[in-house]
C-alpha cells in the first residue's frame, strides 16, 4: 500500500533529525500522536501539533508520559497509527506501557531522542545510554524491535520503516534517536507518496464468530480488530489465551511469552538492517549506530591512511540484535572495536555474539559530546597490535 | 414459607445475560461485594438508553472493578493500573463514535491515577467515569485508599488511618466534570438512571458509587457483611440532588449523602479543538480522519 498523499512532503529539504522523524511519521500515516515535553525530542511533536490540523488527524499534550504513552495504545485500538516521542527520563516512564503494548500486540512507535542520564543527567547533550533499557526495560519476557537511525535523512526513512515494521510484527518498535542526530540539520529527501510502502494494519477478514484475537497466523502475529466493529473483543496486560481472556495457568503463559518473544526474531535475522564498507580485506571491523557511527567514519579514514585494515559495520536494526551478521564477521576479523556513548552496552551483544572468535574492545564514553575520533582510531590500533 | 407470585419460567434468563460474556461465568468477585450490583446497574441503563453496544467500550485499570472490562460483552480494554482514563481519551479521540466508559475503583482511578482524573475533566474529555469506591485497595489484600476513612483499620495502617480522605465528588466538581453524582449499591434505580444519563449527556461525567468489601474492609473493621453495608447505606443515605459537593464528605459510620451533585454545561474536548482551530486556521483545517485504511 502506499502511503496517504496529505502526509508526504515532498520535496528536498534542509531540516534536522527531530522534524524529519514528525515528516517520517506523517508519511508512515500517523494520525496520531501523543506527548509531554522534554528535550532533546520535543521538536518531533512541536512540528506534529503544527501539521497535523491540517492534515486531519490529532496532537495531544498529556499530563505525563505513561499518559503519553498508553493514550497512543488507545488510539491504535481505535483505529490510529499513532506514536509518542521522549528522552531519557519520560522513556523510563514508559517502561510499563512499553511491556502493555508488547502483551496487547498493540502496534506502535516510541521515539527516543537519547541524552545523557542516568535521571535528570545532560538534557540538552547527547548519549547512547538507554540501548539496553529499550530491548529490557520493562519487566517480563517480550521482543521489540528498536533502529537507530545516524542522519535526519535517516530519521525520515526508518520512522516510515519503524511503523511498517511495527504493524507487520505488531509489536511496539523503538526508534532511537540522539540527542546530536536529532539536532543535526541536514538534506532530507522527501520522496513522492506512491514511492513510499506503507504496511496496513492486519486487520482479520474474519467474522465476529470466527475471530479469536490472539490466535497466532503462520509467522505468529495475531490479526487485528478495532473498537467499534461490532467483535465485542477483550484486550488485558494479563496473561491472556487465544480468545483473550485472562488465563493464569503455566501452559498458557509459556504459549503466550514465547511466542510474544519468537515472533520479533525474523526481524533481526534475515531482515536485520545495517551498513557495511571495507570489509572484504578487513582485520578490525568498528561497529558503531547513531552518530557514533559518524564520529567512527573518521577514525576509519584515518587508520586506512595509515595502512591499516580496518572496515564498518554499522547497525541500524540495533534489536532484535543483528547476531548472525556479527558472528560471521568475528570468523573473519582479528578484532572488534566498539565504540557508543555509554559505558558498554550494545558491546556486550557484539561480544555474545563473536562467541570468543574475533577480540572485542569497547570505546567508552559517558556522554555529553561526541567521541574524539582519535580515541577511537587508538583502538583500532590496539586492536590490530 | 412465602411463596413467589411471580410466575418464572424454568428456562428464563437473566435480562442482562446479552451484556457478560457468561463463558467467563463465574466472576472472582466475593459474596456481599457491590461491584456486580454496579455491573447489573450498567447493563440496565445500557438497556434503556437504546445505545447501540458495538460502539460502546469499557476500559478498566487494575483492582477488583478493574475486572469489570472482562466480563462486559462489549469491546474492552483491562490496562495498566491508574491508566484507563488516558487509554480511554485516546480511544475516543480516534474514534469519536465511540461511547467510551471507563469503569474503575477509588484506589485505581485517584492514587496512581489521580492526575489522570483531573486533567481528563479539567479537559472536559467525553467519556463516562464509574468509580466503584469500596474504600479499600480489595484486590491487593485491604491496603488504606485515599479514600479510607479516618480511623479505619487496613493492612498497612493496622492502627488506623490518619490521612484524610478524598471527597471524590468535591474533587470532580472542581477539577471541571459536567455531570457529577454518587449512589450506594443499595441505590439500584437511582444508580441505573444517573448511568442512563450520563451516557446522554456529553463531556465528562462522574458517577461515584460506594460499594460494600466485606472480605476486606468490613471484617478488618468489624462492620459485618454485605447485607449489613446495605442496611447501613440505607439508613445513613440522604438523597440531596445539588448539595454543595464541598460538604459530601464521607466517613466510617456517618452520613452518606447521595444524589445528583452537578449537572451543567460546558463545551467538551473535541468542541473546543474544532472551534480553536477553525478560528486559527480557517479552511486550512481539516477534521481528524485518524482510522486507518483496512
Amino acid at each position: 500500500m502506499h502511503a496517504d498523499p496529505k502526509g508526504v512532503l515532498t520535496g528536498v529539504h534542509f531540516m534536522d533529525g527531530d522534524h524529519a522523524c514528525c515528516e517520517g511519521a506523517l508519511a508512515a500515516g500517523a494520525r496520531f500522536a501523543a506527548g509531554y515535553p522534554i528535550t532533546p525530542s520535543t521538536e518531533v511533536v512541536e512540528r506534529f501539533a503544527a501539521r497535523i490540523p491540517t492534515i486531519g488527524g490529532i496532537f495531544i499534550q498529556m499530563e505525563d508520559e505513561l499518559a503519553a504513552s498508553i493514550a497512543i495504545q488507545g488510539a491504535v485500538w481505535g483505529g490510529a497509527k499513532a506514536f509518542t516521542v521522549t528522552s531519557g527520563p519520560g522513556f523510563s516512564l514508559m517502561m510499563e506501557h512499553i511491556g502493555l503494548a508488547a502483551m496487547t500486540e498493540t502496534p506502535c512507535v516510541f521515539v527516543n531522542v537519547q541524552r545523557g542520564g542516568p535521571s535528570t543527567g545532560l538534557p540538552t547533550l547527547p548519549g547512547q545510554a538507554d540501548m539496553m533499557q529499550a530491548r529490557w526495560g520493562s519487566h517480563g519476557d517480550y521482543g521489540i524491535i528498536a533502529l537507530c537511525p545516524n542522519s535526519p535523512q535517516e530519521c525520515f526513512d526508518l520512522t516510515i520503516t519503524a511503523f511498517n515494521l511495527s504493524e507487520e510484527f505488531r509489536v511496539p518498535v523503538m526508534m532511537m534517536l540522539d540527542e546530536c542526530v536529532g539536532h543535526m540539520t541536514e538534506k532530507v529527501v522527501i520522496p513522492e507518496a506512491e514511492s513510499i510502502e506503507v504496511t496496513p494494519r492486519r486487520y482479520t477478514k474474519r467474522s465476529p464468530e470466527e475471530y479469536r484475537p490472539f490466535e497466532p497466523q503462520e509467522d505468529l502475529v495475531p490479526e487485528m480488530v478495532k473498537a467499534g466493529d461490532g467483535y465485542r473483543f477483550h484486550i488485558t496486560g494479563l496473561t491472556h489465551d487465544e480468545r483473550g481472556y485472562p488465563d493464569m495457568s503455566v501452559g498458557t503463559q509459556d504459549r503466550l511469552v514465547r511466542r510474544l518473544t519468537e515472533k520479533v526474531k525474523p526481524a533481526g535475522d534475515g531482515r536485520a538492517l545495517y551498513e557495511t564498507g571495507d570489509l572484504d580485506d578487513a582485520e578490525v571491523a568498528v561497529v558503531s549506530y547513531g552518530i557514533t557511527s559518524r564520529v567512527a567514519q573518521r577514525a576509519l579514514q584515518l587508520a586506512r591512511a595509515r595502512g591499516i585494515r580496518a572496515g564498518k559495520f554499522r547497525l541500524i536494526t540495533a534489536w532484535p540484535f543483528p547476531e548472525r551478521q556479527i558472528r560471521e564477521l568475528a570468523g573473519l576479523v582479528k578484532a572488534f572495536v566498539v565504540p557508543e556513548l555509554n559505558l558498554g552496552q550494545m558491546v556486550y551483544e557484539v561480544e555474545r555474539s563473536a562467541a570468543g572468535k574475533a577480540k572485542v574492545i569497547p570505546v567508552t564514553h559517558a556522554g555529553g559530546t561526541v567521541h574524539n575520533p582519535d580515541v577511537i582510531l587508538d583502538a583500532i590500533m590496539e586492536a590490530v597490535r | 414459607m412465602i411463596e413467589t407470585t411471580l410466575d418464572i419460567p424454568a428456562d428464563a434468563r437473566n435480562p442482562v445475560e446479552p451484556f457478560l460474556r457468561m463463558e467467563r461465568m463465574p466472576h472472582i468477585w466475593c459474596a456481599g461485594c457491590g461491584i456486580g450490583t454496579t455491573v447489573n446497574c450498567f447493563t440496565r441503563a445500557l438497556l434503556k438508553s437504546k445505545a447501540n453496544l458495538d460502539k460502546v467500550a469499557v476500559v478498566s485499570g487494575i483492582g477488583c472493578t478493574g475486572r469489570v472490562a472482562g466480563y462486559a460483552r462489549l469491546d474492552s480494554f483491562h490496562t495498566t493500573h491508574g491508566r484507563a482514563i488516558p487509554f480511554a481519551t485516546g480511544l475516543k479521540l480516534a474514534n469519536p463514535e465511540l461511547q467510551v466508559v471507563v469503569y474503575s475503583g477509588d484506589g485505581d482511578l485517584f492514587a496512581i491515577g489521580g492526575n489522570h482524573f483531573i486533567h481528563a475533566a479539567r479537559r472536559n474529555m467525553d467519556l463516562k467515569v464509574i468509580c466503584v469506591n469500596n474504600m479499600i485497595y480489595a484486590m491487593t489484600g485491604g491496603q488504606t485508599a485515599p479514600t479510607t476513612p479516618l480511623e479505619a483499620l487496613t493492612s498497612t495502617a493496622p492502627y488506623g488511618v490518619s490521612e484524610p480522605a478524598f471527597n471524590l465528588v468535591s474533587l470532580a466538581e472542581a477539577a471541571g466534570a459536567c455531570y457529577v453524582a454518587r449512589w450506594t449499591t443499595y441505590h439500584v434505580m437511582q444508580l441505573s438512571r444517573s448511568m442512563e444519563e450520563a451516557l446522554g449527556k456529553k463531556g465528562f461525567c462522574f458517577i461515584e458509587v460506594l460499594s460494600p468489601c466485606p472480605t476486606l474492609y468490613q471484617r478488618r473493621n468489624r462492620m459485618g457483611d454485605g447485607l449489613d453495608a446495605m442496611k447501613y447505606y440505607k439508613e445513613a443515605s440522604k438523597i440531596r440532588h445539588g448539595a454543595p459537593t464541598s460538604e459530601c464528605s464521607l466517613s466510617k459510620s456517618g452520613e452518606i449523602v447521595v444524589g445528583k451533585f452537578v449537572d451543567r454545561e460546558r463545551p467538551d474536548y473535541c468542541e473546543l479543538l474544532r472551534a480553536q482551530m477553525c478560528q486559527s486556521l480557517g479552511e486550512r483545517y481539516a477534521e481528524p480522519e485518524v482510522v486507518c485504511s483496512r
